[in-house]
């Protein structure tokens, strides 16, 4: 089951790929930089899923405290992370010719670099408390703290930015992107999810072999 | 009070194949002990035998890892609050407050607990530990024994079926060594289960009905303590516990 | 009732333990002072560019001091297992994250009533003209922060890295506040008026609410050590 999924990634990658670079046309505009946002964009939704994961296993590690939840929690988490950096180094790469500097202080920007340290701080958690349980219940509040703060980043930075000056670029909305932009988009989005699930499950089987091996 | 609970309570401390790892090390591998309302054990063992392990279990400070721990029938896990309801517990620490008085961390303790605290109750504790000239000192300034002495207090306001103690004599003088032995005496007469770890031979023996001792993550002697003097206990200690060190 | 008596208890316990070692506000009063040195020294004698720079200033120096104040707001539960005790009494948990929420909030407050009236001696800031708006913005934003800063002290209280690790945690949470805060802070003193900035206030009234939630729900998961 493992390997069929390992196989499944493998081809989704190879067709995302190919959906990116050869079947989606060079931007009109931006030129090739722009096929960078077939990595972005998925990216960051994949953390937030990963994210809305991490919330659910910690809320469900607190009330039964399974650790099958927790280790679903921190393996979405390290994952979430991952993508998360994907995100911003991306967002860099892309903004570097597009905006001439590797960083600006977009809203959007802003609030994933505070989502990144946020989960940053839930993976130290786990790393700085020795005892096993302990570690699960303190990195499952920050889980929750961290994900209702979510909405509040996103508001706060928001507005931070806008009421000083209009949005840097327009968002390209679904209904005027063109067709094969949006499937290519779509096709990535799907691969990562899988990418993420495989990831997840690999990391939840290496938790448990950890542990089973001190028991 | 429901009706089968004399039932469930058969016993006041049953432990059933309990485990407990820590940080990637076994503790305990497999206790089985079970106490009787009216009974006081003596737990002893090597230092790092898992005594104090135990006794956090059993007082809901730490969760096994495996198996099962029941006091006053209720579940160390499962039912930790009213687990909490029935059991006094003194450890290393004395629970005090260096900044408040005796009296003041008396009040305090018995308050977050959500019983009474009238003046008169709590006078009657600190006398009965004799440090009632005392009580409007600030516990700051108070000796080892003195807290200890404290902590003892608050635990007898806390009306507990089920004492654990962890090392209850070290830092107490003669006289305090003495009213605590009475009052686990009177306790124990009352229907209490007592259990407390020792490693000084003869003090706390005298009042225990059984000794256990703790070695390699399980028991490995279990004993009533009456027909025993402190030389036997000492001998069996050091055939049992000795090697495990 | 009793619940309301526990909560109070440990209120009590905090504040008379201060009272009497005024070790947190002594502290805390130096420190503040400092800061202001430091605020004086590195944005130079320039009053403009400091007047654009205080509500920011005033929010760092809130910040900084609450770091300070709230990192060692359990510490005294770490003397003589007091924490044990905390757990092991029986009843509801956040009875206590209340106590001890309410202890942090007064302290916090009156440290922030010291430094308002130091930035008003040294920065020229006119504090009374606008002292019920800015007091209303200082709470809100307060309670958010001693919300999760309460939470995240009790967490860390046990770690090895505590003076590291709290920080690094409280900060980035604590973002959405911030920003509101000085937002808020900055209509208040630019004379604007609470009128236009009601989107952060709602912002911050929701922070608070969540926050204060969590700490209820979560606080026995935390204390269980």
């Amino acid at each position: 089951m493992n390997r069929t999924l390992g196989w499944l990634v493998v081809l989704g990658l190879v067709a995302g790929l190919v959906m990116s670079f050869g079947v989606a046309p060079r931007d009109a505009a931006q030129g090739n930089v722009q096929r960078i946002m077939y990595l972005h964009v998925p990216s960051v939704l994949v953390a937030y899923l990963a994210f809305a994961v991490v919330l659910v296993a910690s809320i469900v590690y607190l009330m039964t405290r399974r650790e099958a939840a927790d280790r679903i929690g921190h393996a979405s988490a390290e994952v979430g992370v991952l993508f998360t950096a994907i995100t911003i180094t991306s967002g860099a790469i892309w903004g570097k010719p597009t905006w001439g500097t590797w960083w600006t202080w977009d809203a959007r920007l802003t609030s994933v670099a505070v989502l990144f340290v946020m989960y940053l701080g839930y993976l130290l958690v786990r790393g700085m408390v020795d005892d096993r349980e302990r570690a699960a219940r303190y990195s499952a509040v920050v889980g929750i703290v961290a994900a209702l703060d979510v909405p509040l980043v996103h508001f706060s930075v928001y507005w931070w930015r806008t009421l000083h000056q209009p949005p840097t670029m327009l968002k390209p909305g679904p209904s005027t992107m063109p067709g094969v932009f949006a499937t290519t988009l779509l096709v990535n989005l799907a691969v990562l999810a899988l990418v993420y699930v495989f990831l997840v499950s690999k990391r939840v089987r290496l938790l448990r072999r950890e542990e089973e091996a001190l028991a | 009070m429901n009706w089968f609970e004399p039932m469930m309570a058969d016993f006041a401390i049953q432990v059933s194949a309990l485990k407990k790892i820590y940080a990637g090390r076994p503790i305990l591998s497999d206790v089985n002990l079970a106490i009787r309302p009216g009974e006081a054990v003596a737990l002893l063992g090597a230092n790092g035998a898992g005594k104090t392990t135990l006794l956090r279990i059993l007082a809901t400070l730490s969760r096994p890892s495996r198996g099962t721990a029941v006091v006053a029938g209720h579940d160390c896990v499962k039912h930790a609050e009213r687990v909490r309801e029935c059991v006094g517990f003194v450890a290393h620490g004395a629970w005090v407050y260096d900044d408040l008085t005796a009296l003041e961390n008396l009040k305090f303790w018995t308050t977050l607990s959500g019983r009474p605290t009238d003046a008169e109750t709590l006078r009657v504790a600190l006398t009965a530990v004799d440090l009632d000239r005392f009580a409007h000192a600030r516990v700051r300034t108070f000796s080892v024994g003195m807290k200890r002495r404290l902590a003892l207090a608050r635990l007898t306001l806390g009306r507990p079926r089920v004492i654990l103690l962890d090392e209850p004599f070290a830092g107490l003088d003669q006289q305090a060594g003495k009213w605590v032995d009475e009052y686990l005496a009177a306790f124990k007469a009352s229907g209490g289960c007592v259990l407390l770890t020792t490693h000084s031979f003869g003090r706390g023996l005298g009042v225990a009905d059984r000794i256990v001792i703790l070695a390699g993550g399980g028991v490995v002697l279990d004993t009533p303590a009456a027909a025993l003097s402190n030389d036997d206990v000492r001998r069996l200690y050091e055939a049992h516990a000795e090697d495990d060190a | 009732m009793i619940y309301a008596r526990r909560a109070w208890i440990v209120l009590w316990k905090d504040a008379l333990a201060e009272r009497r070692s005024k070790e947190a506000l002594n502290a805390l009063f130096f420190f503040t002072l400092l800061l202001l040195f430091i605020f004086q020294f590195t944005l130079g004698g320039d009053r403009e560019r400091l007047a654009d720079a205080l509500p920011g200033l005033l929010w760092l120096g809130f910040v900084l001091s609450g770091l300070v104040g709230l990192g060692r707001a359990f510490l005294t539960e770490r003397d003589h297992d007091c924490w044990e005790g905390l757990l092991l009494s029986p009843g509801d948990k956040s009875a206590i994250y209340l106590g001890k929420l309410a202890g942090n909030l007064l302290l916090m407050l009156l440290v922030e009533a010291i430094t308002l009236v130091l930035f008003g001696v040294f920065f020229n800031l006119d504090v009374g003209r606008h002292l019920p708006a800015l007091a209303g913005v200082v709470v809100l934003g307060t309670v958010g922060f001693a919300a999760v800063g309460t939470l995240f002290a009790a967490m860390t209280a046990q770690v090895r890295a505590r003076e590291l690790l709290f920080p690094v945690l409280l900060l980035p949470v604590l973002v959405p506040v911030l920003l509101a805060s000085v937002k808020a802070t900055e209509a208040v003193l630019a004379g604007e008026g609470l009128s236009g900035v009601t989107h952060w206030l709602k912002l911050l009234a929701a922070a608070d609410a969540v926050y204060v939630a969590v700490g209820v729900l979560t606080f026995d998961a935390i204390l269980e050590g």
